[in-house]
């Protein structure tokens, strides 16, 4: 049975509703409505004129091929990052459980890369891989592999999911770690005496027991990977080469200040918009269904 | 007695403080750090103990980019500087800003400043003058590229490092020379979309863009898919298939590669000079920018990069009056010599060039004239005056890509300029449509 809090009266319950509304409506409604508003106009970088063009500004975004692609640049860029982000962190935090021993020093150590702001760690990265002075690259290429992610698009590509990943794999593991440690041990050994193996132990009882969990970071990667990997491409590939880089929204950054046209930045932030909307919708609606509280 | 010191004490950092609170200030916001930022600051510091009337205030907002966008958005606030530092690709959005900002050549006017556009070099002034040959923004730093040459890595090669370079067939002959000597970085490029099709176009008289490379009107289209710059990029291409032209960068990343002695020839900015000056541990000479032998009319004259100070609209006539004392501080031939001098910078008038001369600094420091002579040797023409294209920051990024296809061997040079013409157009229309 649901519980139910019935209020007499109106007052109280739109008291206690206030503070959010407000939050709501000054932070996201209000910035909301005026990307809404712009989106249908062309201004001039000043302000000093704008027109009215209606829908031309969405024309404008679909018609152009490379906004296009960067639907399916996003889509790979995000569904990597966190498909990488969370296995990695899984499984590291798997380790972390079973450890008796200094599991404290293991933990720390591993939550450290969290604290870097994305932008550092695409600088960071970027000195590893650059390709002329890089650590990595260097050795890459003393394995006679020729590293060059400024012409390479599947290289670039890695590198930045690499670089936008990693900071993350701390803040999964730290859920991860906490999701199982928070699973019975008595399920787990009941398991283990009727002789299932770990794998089967992972499978049948901890990874079910572990969905609330998943689904949480599943939601909160997706919206990482798709709007705060920002600093990490603008400085390891400024999405490029050739655009294979350029995310939904870099491109906002890039027509809106490199570009300056805020007609068009506007209208694909509205797109953006309703593309996290819909998203969100599909995740609670069908993923959601098969998590088990 | 400590009372007494203390008062007094206060009282003369009054009388100090109170004709600075008098003096009306300037603000001037720009976009360089490190060696640049300190020259910047030094000839403010300069101008602000010449006189009293005014004080120049310098304030650093990021890069180029960041500088303008910082001047936009102060704009739209209602709080934008007297001087804003502008890169030349942004000359087109501030010249469409009528409203905006408040043309040199009037600011200078109406102070009643004494301002001769002549004493400014034609190539330079050209770029930041109207159709009617009024100045509309000051020039302030203006480099245009040349050749640098590792002459110790052609002595290596068993090359003579006094080869003729002027032509890029002779460059060719180099190259193969290098790569067969073992180099593994016969050629390199800083800001290539700059060089090798910006300045190519100049350089060979060609149409960067048509309406006079947008000097004409905004309705412009990109032709740099002719020829002349077809066979550059694809003479590039080949080089950089065969391992004799190695890419960098979009930027200046291939300067630490040649200022470390890996590289044989580099085409950088003049501005670089001061760098590799400091840094190369090999003897280096500077050529001008080679050329296709065999097109018509070639070499043209090269064109610049750099920034130019636009001065905003919204001000009190008293601080114009200061923005013009300031401006004309700048041109005069002291400052602009020592400018040149230090940075590698053109020195934007004649009588800079003249001084500079005559103090023996091109005696002492050969290669330091040759930027100066690419761009004045000969009178500009519609194709060599410069380039004025909205949203050209943005071009110049899908042209880096579409020249990177052809690094990598995706494109043919052919196929990736004929992209970029048709994606750079979709852009100015849009800035057309924007402006209108």
């Amino acid at each position: 049975m649901e519980k139910r809090v019935t209020f007499k009266g109106w007052i109280l319950p739109l008291c206690l509703l206030l503070p959010q509304v407000v939050v709501t409506a000054a932070f996201f409604f209000y910035p909301a409505g005026q990307a809404i508003w712009q989106s249908m106009f062309i201004p001039d970088p000043f302000g000093l004129k704008t027109q009215f063009v209606g829908l031309g500004n969405f024309e404008y975004l679909f018609g152009d091929r490379y906004y296009r692609a960067a639907f399916g640049t996003t889509a790979v860029f995000s569904g990597l990052v966190t498909l990488v982000s969370m296995t990695v962190a899984l499984y590291l935090a798997l380790l972390a459980d079973r450890l008796i021993k200094g599991s404290g020093v293991y933990r720390t150590l591993l939550i450290w890369p969290y604290a870097v702001a994305p932008a550092v760690a695409g600088v960071l990265w970027l000195f590893m891989f650059n390709t002329r002075v890089g650590v990595v690259s260097w050795y890459l290429g003393v394995l006679g592999y020729d590293w060059n992610h400024v012409l390479n698009q599947t290289e670039a590509m890695g590198l930045v999911v690499a670089a936008s990943s990693w900071g993350r794999i701390s803040y999964n593991f730290l859920f991860f770690l906490a999701g199982l440690q928070a699973i019975p041990r008595s399920v787990i050994e009941a398991a283990a005496i009727d002789g299932a193996h770990f794998w089967t132990r992972f499978r049948t009882i901890v990874f079910p027991l572990l969905s609330p969990t998943t689904f949480f970071l599943l939601v909160v990667n997706v919206v990482y990977a798709f709007f705060e990997t920002f600093g990490v491409i603008h400085t390891i590939t400024s999405g490029g080469p050739q655009q294979a880089t350029t995310i939904l929204v870099y491109k906002v950054f890039a027509d809106g200040f490199v570009g300056q046209d805020l007609g068009s930045s506007a209208a694909q932030s509205v797109v953006l918009l309703a593309l996290v909307g819909i998203l969100t919708v599909i995740q609670f609606r069908f993923i959601e269904r098969r998590v088990h509280y | 007695m400590k009372l007494k010191a203390l008062t007094l004490a206060l009282a003369s950092s009054i009388a100090m403080t109170s004709p600075a609170n008098a003096a009306t200030e300037i603000q001037w916001w720009h976009a360089f750090t490190g060696r640049l930022g300190d020259l910047l600051a030094e000839q403010v510091t300069k101008f602000n103990a010449s006189q009293s009337d005014y004080v120049v205030v310098g304030t650093h907002k990021g890069n180029y980019s960041e500088t303008l966008n910082a001047g936009i958005a102060a704009f739209r606030a209602g709080e934008q500087p007297n001087i804003l530092m502008v890169f030349e690709v942004g000359t087109a959005t501030m010249m469409a800003a009528k409203g905006a900002v408040k043309p040199v050549f009037e600011v200078m006017a109406d102070a009643g400043a004494t301002f001769d556009p002549n004493a400014y070099m034609g190539a330079v002034k050209g770029y930041y003058t109207d159709t009617a040959g009024q100045m509309l923004s000051l020039p302030y730093n203006s480099s245009t590229p040349v050749l640098y040459v590792n002459r110790d890595a052609f002595t290596a090669a068993g090359l003579d490092p006094n080869m003729d370079l002027s032509t890029w067939q002779n460059v060719g002959k180099a190259l193969d020379g290098l790569k067969a000597g073992g180099s593994t970085c016969p050629l390199t490029t800083a800001w290539q979309s700059w060089v090798h099709l910006e300045n190519l176009s100049a350089w060979h008289n060609v149409p960067f863009a048509s309406k006079e490379n947008g000097f004409a009107g905004l309705d412009t289209e990109l032709t740099f898919n002719g020829p002349v710059q077809v066979n550059h990029i694809q003479a590039m291409g080949d080089w950089a298939r065969d391992g004799k032209f190695i890419y960098n960068g979009r930027r200046n990343e291939g300067g630490a590669n040649f200022r470390a002695g890996e590289c044989g020839l580099f085409t950088e900015s003049s501005a670089g000079y001061a760098g590799v000056k400091k840094e190369a541990k090999f003897a280096f000479d500077i050529r001008p920018l080679p050329y296709w032998e065999g097109v018509a009319g070639a070499p043209q004259n090269t064109i610049i990069g750099g920034s130019s100070l636009w001065v905003m609209a919204g001000k009190t006539p008293e601080e114009y009056k200061g923005v013009a004392a300031f401006l004309n501080f700048l041109s005069s031939p002291v400052i602009q010599a020592k400018w040149h001098q230090d940075t590698g910078y053109l020195p934007i008038t004649m009588a800079a060039a003249e001084l500079t001369k005559s103090e023996g600094f091109y005696a002492a420091n050969p290669g330091t004239d040759i930027a100066g002579i690419q761009m004045t040797a000969k009178a500009p023409t519609g194709n060599s005056k410069g380039l004025r294209l909205g949203s050209f920051d943005q071009i110049r990024g899908i042209i880096d890509e579409e020249l990177e296809a052809v690094w990598s061997g995706d494109k043919t040079a052919q196929a990736a300029l004929d992209s970029a013409v048709e994606r750079g157009n979709v852009l100015l229309r849009r800035f057309e449509q924007a402006n209108r």
